[in-house]
């Protein structure tokens, strides 16, 4: 693992290959400055593509349209962070991309390949983390190596690795019940990390930590990216973690799902969440939030009418 | 404290209202037994090793009995549980055998498997294996289903998912039932042995009536029972309070 000095491959500022209507107005290029910290490789061809994704799910005898014919390319290497309100199908979609589900009509493609089940290229960190309460934390962290037949020897080492990394080590023998959450949190990222996925989809992994922890995680995930060029895929509803995390910021309307908009982030990093750039650009793809989370709120007043 | 209190108080005017009706002589001892009979009892099958022998034969086709009606309980439950057509078809029909007494098994045994060993086993299987499949199907049903995905998730499929992933997750769902199996197994074993000629603790008992002993019959009913006791307050008590502490549940009280 080195770090990368490589520069952005200049091919990458045509993103005209792939939807150009819902493309935000926001376009930040920053062509000066040479990056300090710039990942190891992105790639123009999408490792993810979600094509014509529709989820539709049955609710007591009406059905509910979670997902709206979602089209999105996600390239090799790239951080994208996708926001939306509470309820707009954020969950369902990294289900999907997981193959832990499968949608009700559409296909989803890893590196040209249709998903039809879980893959360990692909890992998962859920929103309600699944944490295995029967196991020890280096347990939980060791499970993914396990079920790939990894030498005990190298699952200790790797173990040992991750729960350094995300601070945890001296926590290695007890059980996820006797953490608090946000050290749970911790070690559901370290069992994703240490599966070594090309692709991580991450479900709003860092909402129960305290801003000094998650400040730490923000820089730790940047850095693993940017050496080990992993594509990640970030939900999260904090406007300024996703600006502060990805490539790009995908905006998700309320109810049906649909992309509202694109963001491309083109910050130089490493990032900082108080940073005055963050700050602005958020505030820009906030606005365009705040309509769909009034949205949210408008339908969830007329339910309760 | 004051439970114990209460409790020994209880059995001590039980064992002395024993002892004053048998100090009575009301009834001759082959009706009424008295307590330094059944003690005598009891010395003495332990002595002449009969009872040791008769323990030991209960408890081996116990466990082997259990352990293969467990093994198929809980392939039987998962599959159930996890297959809607089985769940209609089979599921169906197990709640309804649920009602028949195990012993009923035994006739239909003994012409399959004659008077052996294998007669008894059926019994014991038959009686445990219904709670047990149930048990492991509801087990399956409530276990988060959060489990099931972050196993599959992380790469787990197949037999390593049920082993690693949907067992464990399961298992605080299941001890009920598999306590409750023991239970059955229990039972089932002591009706088969009373009434098919064979060693074990079912068939001491039938001799104590056979030998007109009231005071055998005694001991053995209070050996079956401390058995049972102990098993299910040791053992499986112990399991519990170790799952529960593992998973953080608050014991049940
Ligand atoms: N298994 C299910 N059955 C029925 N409806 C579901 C199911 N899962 C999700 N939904 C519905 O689909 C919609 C999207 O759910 P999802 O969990 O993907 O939202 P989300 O964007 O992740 O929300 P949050 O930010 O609160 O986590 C919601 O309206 C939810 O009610
Ligand atoms: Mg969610």
């Amino acid at each position: 693992m080195t770090p990368n000095p490589l520069k952005k491959p200049a091919s990458q500022s045509a993103f005209s290959d792939h939807r150009s209507t819902a493309r935000a107005g926001m376009v930040f290029w920053k062509t000066g400055a040479a990056p300090a910290l710039v990942p190891l490789r992105i790639s123009e061809k999408p490792k993810v593509a979600l094509q014509g994704i529709s989820v539709t799910y049955g609710v007591n005898g009406s059905r509910l349209l979670a997902l709206d014919n979602i089209e999105l390319k996600v390239r090799a290497g790239e951080f994208l962070c996708i926001v939306g309100p509470s309820g707009c199908g954020k969950s369902t979609l990294l289900h999907l991309i997981a193959g832990l589900q499968k949608p009700t009509s559409g296909q989803i493609l890893v590196d040209g390949q249709g998903v039809e089940a879980p893959g360990t290229d692909r890992i998962l960190i859920f929103q309600e983390l699944g944490l295995f309460p029967w196991l020890t934390v280096a347990e939980n962290v060791e499970f993914g190596m396990k079920m790939k037949n990894i030498s005990k020897a190298e699952r200790e080492e790797k173990t040992h690795h991750y729960l350094r990394l995300v601070h945890l080590a001296q926590f290695k023998d007890s059980y996820t019940h006797q953490l608090s959450g946000g050290m749970r949190q911790r070690v559901a990222l370290a069992r994703a990390l240490a599966t070594e996925p090309d692709v991580l989809l991450m479900d709003e992994p860092f909402a129960a930590l305290d801003a000094q922890t998650r400040d730490l995680l923000h820089d730790e995930l940047e850095r693993i990216w940017a050496e080990t060029g992993r594509t990640i895929i970030f939900v999260t509803h904090n406007v300024r973690e996703a600006v502060r995390l990805g490539d790009r910021v995908v905006l998700l309307t309320f109810r049906p799902g649909r992309v509202k908009r694109e963001f491309e982030v083109e910050l130089p990093r490493p990032r900082h969440l108080e940073e005055v750039d963050v700050a602005r650009t958020a505030r820009a793809i906030l606005e365009d939030l705040r309509e769909e989370i009034n949205k949210s709120l408008e339908a969830e007043y007329e339910a309760h009418r | 404290m004051r439970r114990i209190g209460r409790q020994v108080i209880f059995y001590g005017i039980l064992f002395g209202l024993w002892f004053v009706l048998a100090k009575l002589k009301i009834w001759p001892p082959y009706i009424f037994p008295t307590p330094w009979g059944v003690a005598e009892s009891l010395g003495a099958g332990f002595q002449d090793h009969s009872f040791w022998i008769a323990i030991g034969v209960s408890m081996k086709r116990m466990l082997l009995g259990y352990g293969i009606s467990v093994m198929l309980g809980m392939v039987l439950g998962l599959a159930v549980a996890s297959n809607k057509f089985l769940e209609d078809t089979i599921g169906g029909l197990l709640v309804s055998l649920q009602s028949l007494p195990s012993i009923c098994w035994l006739p239909l045994a003994v012409l399959w498997f004659g008077l052996t060993e294998k007669a008894i086993l059926f019994v014991v299987v038959m009686g445990s294996l219904l709670s047990v499949t149930i048990a492991m199907e509801d087990g399956r049903k409530q276990m988060p289903k959060i489990y099931g995905m972050a196993g599959r998730n992380l790469g787990a499929r197949g037999f390593k998912l049920f082993w690693y992933v949907l067992l464990p997750a399961s298992l605080p769902f299941i001890v009920s039932g598999l306590k409750q199996g023991w239970a059955f197994a229990w039972r089932s074993l002591i009706s088969g042995e009373m009434i098919f000629v064979s060693l074990g603790l079912g068939q001491l008992l039938m001799m104590g009536r056979d030998l007109n002993d009231m005071s055998q019959v005694i001991a053995v009913m209070i050996l079956i029972i401390a058995i049972g006791y102990i098993v299910d307050g040791l053992v499986f008590k112990t399991v519990e309070r170790r799952l529960q502490n593992k998973w953080g549940l608050a014991p049940a009280t």
